[in-house]
C-alpha cells in the first residue's frame, strides 16, 4: 500500500490533490484508494492535513495515516518535524518553495524535490493555488500515476472553466520536475 | 452497466437514496451529514429525482413530516446525526409504533457535552429502544447498498417498521473510495412501490390505533417486538437477493471473520471492524489464534448469531465507541446478556475507545486483543471495562 500526507492551509486546495489523485488511480488505473482530509471544523488559512491511500487489493484500514510513501507540503511554512514525521526510508518529500533545496536539510533517508509551484501557479493560472502543480510535481517524481489519468481526473472533477488551464498547469509542473531530475 | 464512482460515504448515501426514489425527503443539515441533504436537494432541482423535498427548520419537524408522508403511503427519506437525532427522539417512537417504513441516515457523532463534531456512536445507541430497526455499515460501498435494502426490508408486510442506516461521522461520511453505482432499472424491480394496509386512506378509513389503552396496548407491543425479530431474516434475505442482482453481499445480521478455532475475539461494528480486519490478519501471520466478529444490526440483535458464532472462544472483547456511564459499553451489555444463553459462556471485556473521535489505532486494537490471549490462555485480566488509550488516571 502507497500512502500519501499532504500539508496545506485551509484553502490552498490539499484535501482537491488528495482527491484528484485518488479520482486519476481509482477510476482511471483501476486501483483501491481512500482519499480523506483531516477530520473535523475547516478554517481557511489554518495548517490542514489530507491523506491518500492506495493498494492493489481492498483497503479496510480505516486507522489514521501514521506512515508514508510521500509527503507533499503546499507551504513553505508549514516546513517542521511534523512534516518528516512517519515518511518512511526511501521515500520521498516534496516542497513548494522558491528557496533552495539546501534550506530543507534531510532528516532521514529520502527524496527531497522542491519546485516553485506557487511561480508557476500565478503565470498560468493566475492565482496562487497550487494543488495542481504540486500533485504534478509527486507524479513526476514517483511515476506512480500517469500523466494521462491525471488530465483525465482533472477533466472529471474541476469545472470546466479552469480545466484546460489546469491541464496546462500539470503538464508544466510535470516537466519541471522530470526536467531537474 | 453499473458504474464506478470515487465517492465520499456521505454521497453514497445520497446516490442510494436516490436511486430508492423517494417520494418525499424532509430532512435538516447537520455536520458530519451535510452532504447528503445537499446532493439530495440537488437531485431535487435538477430533476433527476422526482421527489418532493420540505426544507423543513428542524430535526424535530424533519421527523414528523416524515412520519406525516409515510402514514399516507409515500416512500420517505430523510438523515441525521448526534444532537439531530435526539431532538428527533419524541418522533422516532411515533414512527416505530405507527409502523411506518421511513428511511434515515444518521451519520454517527458523538454528543454534547462536551461539544464535538467528530464520530462515535453515542447519538444512535442512544436510541437502541426507540423501535427502529439499526443497521451499520462498515464502508461506503455497504451504506449505498445498505440504504436500497432498508427500504426492502422496511417496507416488508411481515416487519413495516422504520429503518437506521448508520455509517462513522467523517471516518466514512468524509472519506472518498471506488463505489459501483447500481442500475436504476435493477433497483426498481428489488424494491418495487406497494401500497402498504396501514396507511390513511379515503378510500378505506379505518383505526390505526394511534391510541392504546391498557386494553390493547401490550398487544400493540408485541406484534411491534414479533416484527422487529422478523426484520433479522428478513435483512439476510434482502442481502442474498440483492447479491444476485449486484453481485455483492455481506452476510445477515452479524459478520464473522476468522473466528474458527479463534481463542480471542473482538467484536465490534462500524468502521473499526475494517481496521480489526487488518490486525486479525497481522496477528494470525504471528500465528495467534485471534478473529473478529463485526455486528451489521444492532436492532433486532443477533443473540443466537453471536452465541453460535463464539461457541469454543475463551475471551471475547466488545469494542466500541460508546460507553453508558456508571456502567459500560451499551453494544457490551447487549453481548454479554445474548452470551449468558451459551452452554459454555466465555470471559467477556468492554473496551471504550474512539469518543469524540479519538483516532483508534492498529496498535491499539493489538493491545486489545493481547488482553483478550492472557485472558484466553488463564491469566485472568482486570478491569473488565477498560477506556482504551486513556490519558488521565
Amino acid at each position: 500500500m502507497i500512502e500519501v500526507r499532504w500539508h496545506g492551509r485551509g484553502g490552498q486546495g490539499a484535501f482537491t490533490a488528495a482527491r484528484l489523485l485518488g479520482q486519476a488511480v481509482a477510476i482511471h488505473e483501476h486501483k483501491y484508494v481512500q482519499a480523506f482530509p483531516s477530520f473535523g471544523p475547516e478554517r481557511r488559512g489554518a495548517p490542514v492535513l489530507a491523506f491518500t491511500r492506495i493498494d492493489d487489493k481492498k483497503i479496510t484500514d480505516r486507522s489514521e495515516v501514521e506512515n508514508c510513501d510521500y509527503v507533499v507540503v503546499l507551504d513553505d511554512t508549514l516546513y517542521g518535524d511534523n512534516v518528516t514525521k512517519g515518511l518512511k526510508d526511501g521515500g520521498i518529500l516534496v516542497i513548494n518553495t522558491t528557496k533552495d533545496a539546501s534550506a530543507f536539510p534531510k532528516v532521514g533517508n529520502y527524496q527531497l524535490v522542491t519546485i516553485d509551484a506557487t511561480a508557476l501557479a500565478l503565470d498560468i493560472l493566475g492565482r496562487p493555488i497550487t494543488n495542481v502543480p504540486m500533485l504534478a510535481a509527486l507524479a513526476a517524481a514517483s511515476g506512480n500515476v500517469s500523466v494521462d489519468s491525471v488530465l483525465a481526473a482533472i477533466d472529471d472533477q474541476l469545472a470546466p472553466r479552469i480545466r484546460e488551464k489546469n491541464k496546462k498547469l500539470f503538464v508544466a509542473a510535470y516537466n519541471a520536475v522530470k526536467g531537474d531530475k | 452497466m453499473s458504474e464506478k464512482m470515487f465517492i465520499c460515504g456521505d454521497e453514497a448515501v445520497a446516490l442510494g437514496a436516490k436511486l430508492a426514489r423517494p417520494q418525499v425527503i424532509a430532512a435538516y443539515p447537520i455536520t458530519p451529514q451535510t452532504i447528503v441533504v445537499e446532493r439530495l436537494s440537488d437531485y431535487v432541482e435538477d430533476g433527476s429525482l422526482d421527489a418532493q423535498y420540505l426544507h423543513v427548520e428542524s430535526e424535530h419537524s424533519a421527523i414528523t413530516a416524515s412520519i406525516g408522508a409515510a402514514s399516507v403511503g409515500a416512500r420517505t427519506f430523510t438523515a441525521t446525526s448526534s444532537q439531530g437525532l435526539l431532538y428527533m427522539a419524541e418522533g422516532l417512537y411515533y414512527a416505530s409504533g405507527g409502523r411506518l417504513p421511513i428511511v434515515m441516515m444518521d451519520a454517527n457523532r458523538s454528543l454534547a457535552l462536551p461539544w464535538n463534531i467528530y464520530g462515535d456512536q453515542r447519538d444512535s445507541l442512544s436510541q437502541l429502544e426507540a423501535g427502529w430497526i439499526q443497521l451499520y455499515a462498515e464502508d461506503a460501498q455497504e451504506a449505498l447498498d445498505l440504504t436500497i435494502q432498508a427500504y426492502k426490508i422496511a417496507e416488508d408486510p411481515e416487519v413495516m417498521l422504520p429503518v437506521m442506516v448508520c455509517l462513522d461521522g467523517f471516518v466514512l461520511t468524509h472519506t472518498y473510495e471506488v463505489v459501483e453505482i447500481p442500475e436504476q432499472d435493477k433497483v426498481d424491480a428489488f424494491i418495487p412501490y406497494q401500497k402498504y394496509a396501514n396507511r390513511m386512506d379515503l378510500e378505506h378509513p379505518m383505526s390505526n390505533c394511534v391510541t392504546a389503552g391498557p386494553d390493547y396496548n401490550m398487544e400493540l407491543h408485541y406484534q411491534q417486538h414479533l416484527a422487529t425479530i422478523k426484520a433479522g431474516e428478513k435483512l439476510e434475505a434482502a442481502d442474498k437477493e440483492y447479491g444476485k442482482l449486484f453481485g455483492r453481499t455481506y452476510g445477515g445480521m452479524i459478520e464473522t471473520y476468522r473466528t474458527e478455532d479463534a481463542d480471542a475475539v473482538i467484536v465490534t461494528l462500524g468502521s473499526v471492524a475494517g481496521t480489526t480486519r487488518c490486525v486479525v490478519d497481522k496477528m494470525r501471520d504471528e500465528g495467534k489464534k485471534v478473529g473478529l466478529l463485526r455486528i451489521r444490526c444492532m436492532r433486532p440483535f443477533p443473540v443466537q448469531e453471536i452465541v453460535d458464532a463464539l461457541k469454543g472462544v475463551k475471551a471475547v472483547g466488545v469494542l466500541e465507541k460508546d460507553v453508558d456511564h456508571g456502567f459500560e459499553g451499551v453494544v457490551y451489555t447487549n453481548v454479554n446478556s445474548a452470551l449468558m444463553r451459551a452452554a459454555d459462556k466465555p470471559a467477556t471485556f468492554s473496551f471504550i475507545a474512539g469518543l469524540g473521535g479519538r483516532s483508534i489505532l492498529k496498535s491499539d486494537i493489538e493491545n486489545c486483543f493481547a488482553k483478550l490471549l492472557r485472558q484466553a490462555a488463564g491469566t485472568p485480566q482486570s478491569p473488565t471495562v477498560e477506556f482504551v488509550k486513556l490519558g488521565c488516571e
